[in-house]
């Protein structure tokens, strides 16, 4: 594909036009490119499964820039599956995944730094500080590092006064807190796909994380994100998914 | 939309995998230290049991030392990867824009600088605790510094392909020891030439030539059992 070499360029430039001009090869699927929209993730007759247990088979999903979109659906229905499916982290039992006009299988390792995936696990480690535990996630993640860009983003989840205690120390919420000032740093990134991100915040980390799913929204971010309690964002209005009507037995 | 970020180099993930394994160990110094009390206590139990008599304990001196070696890197390789799955690291640093391999080679030089250069700094005085001369030591010394980067490689690859399982321990161990049998036989060999007088160069080249082959086919296969034990 001609639009791949841009792409992986080391400048990592994610031009938008290339993007559209890649979803305009596939006119067909979509009644809307006319006005040429930018669809960040794409997946056709997508099927997931975990072991030997088929989950979903015939989602056909289409999330545009600018929106967030909730996934929902019972338990084990695998809303989680889906989401380690769409980040790279399992492959699917059939069909084909786009991010941003791309598959996997044509800019490799470069998928991965097209999205955030923050599941519901923190991954931060006991022993290092809160700012150190970020900071390592960043760093992996080629995301901004530096002491300022750090204790602002734990400032932006109001844990800036917890920052250089242990991570062992701090309470359940506040290492949730802590994980989610990544998306502070990542706002240059197109996708995020959070496993419950609500989960354990209380009421001013649920504002704070509104806030910043707004900001990044408004930025031209796309978010798909999973949770069990209704969401109390207003702007954007989020736009449902449910797996119900894809599920398999 | 662009993307400012800079991306993160080979070097730059190698480098924080490898300084936060570090800090880790360094937080939990009582537990990094386990492996070198092992290989200690494991090598003082030879005299009791086999007798204090000086010509045999030096004879087996080399084999002790590699065999107690051995085992006291598989301890310590058990945990490598296990806490990190546990707590969704590892899935984190899988998801990292870079190929897994600077991720695998960092999490082993962790290992090795862990628990093998405390056993080759040790080693000389083990040596000496039981008769051994002074080529014989340099000899044992070298081996092992050729040697231990494949344990901890073997290792490595062990608790990758094991991560997550039940009993994942002793599956393990018995994964790898059959895996370091040449390791144990060239390391161990090479002391054994010296002191019987000959050039111990052939043995050297052959440990070098495995360290070789296994850093160049280890990482990659550890890197896939990585994806298939968090899939």
């Amino acid at each position: 594909m001609s639009s791949l070499a841009p792409l992986v360029q080391p400048t990592g430039t994610l031009p938008t036009e290339l993007a559209a001009a890649a979803v305009h090869g596939l006119r067909g699927l979509s009644a809307k490119t006319d006005t040429a929209p930018t669809w960040v993730l794409q997946t056709r007759a997508l099927a997931g499964q975990r072991g030997e247990h088929a989950l979903f088979a015939g989602l056909d999903l289409q999330l545009q820039a600018g929106s967030l979109t909730w996934l929902r659906g019972r338990n084990g229905r695998g809303k989680t599956s889906l989401l380690r499916l769409l980040a790279g982290l399992s492959t699917a039992a059939a069909g084909d995944i786009q991010l941003c006009g791309h598959s996997q299988r044509e800019i490799g390792p470069a998928w991965r730094s097209q999205l955030l995936y923050l599941g519901h696990q923190n991954a931060l480690k006991d022993d290092l500080s809160a700012t150190e535990a970020l900071a390592f996630l960043a760093r992996l993640h080629g995301l901004p590092a530096s002491p300022q860009a750090l204790a602002e983003a734990l400032n932006r989840l109001g844990v800036a006064h917890r920052q250089h205690a242990p991570v062992r120390t701090l309470s359940q919420g506040q290492r949730r807190r802590v994980a989610l000032a990544r998306l502070a740093l990542a706002v240059d990134v197109p996708l995020w796909l959070l496993d419950e991100p609500f989960d354990a915040l209380d009421q001013d980390g649920i504002t704070a994380l509104n806030a910043l799913l707004s900001d990044y929204c408004a930025q031209g971010g796309c978010v798909l994100l999973t949770s069990h309690q209704p969401l109390s964002l207003q702007q954007p209005e989020p736009q449902m998914l449910d797996l119900e009507p894809y599920a398999c037995s | 939309m662009t993307q400012s970020a800079a991306r993160a180099s080979f070097a730059a993930v190698f480098g924080s995998v490898l300084v936060r394994d570090l800090t880790l160990a360094w937080r939990r110094r009582t537990d990094a230290l386990l492996p070198l009390a092992f290989f200690v206590v494991a090598i003082s139990l030879f005299p009791l049991g086999v007798g204090p008599e000086p010509g045999m304990l030096r004879d087996i001196a080399p084999g002790v030392v590699w065999v107690c070696a051995l085992l006291a890197s598989m301890l310590s390789v058990g945990s490598l990867f296990a806490a990190d799955l546990a707590d969704g690291s590892l899935e984190q640093m899988l998801l990292a824009p870079q190929s897994a391999i600077a991720l695998t080679l960092a999490k082993c030089a962790a290992h090795w600088i862990l628990s093998g250069v405390p056993l080759i700094a040790t080693a000389p005085l083990i040596g000496l605790l039981f008769g051994m001369s002074g080529p014989a030591l340099l000899a044992l010394v070298a081996g092992l510094l050729l040697g231990t980067p494949i344990l901890s490689l073997l290792g490595a690859l062990g608790a990758a392909l094991t991560l997550g399982l039940r009993s994942s321990g002793m599956l393990l161990i018995l994964i790898v020891l059959p895996l370091a049998i040449p390791t144990l036989i060239f390391g161990a060999g090479a002391v054994g030439t010296i002191d019987a007088g000959m050039s111990a160069s052939g043995h050297f080249s052959l440990l070098g030539a495995l360290l070789i082959s296994t850093a160049m086919g280890a990482p990659w296969a550890i890197a896939a059992a990585l994806r298939i034990s968090t899939e």
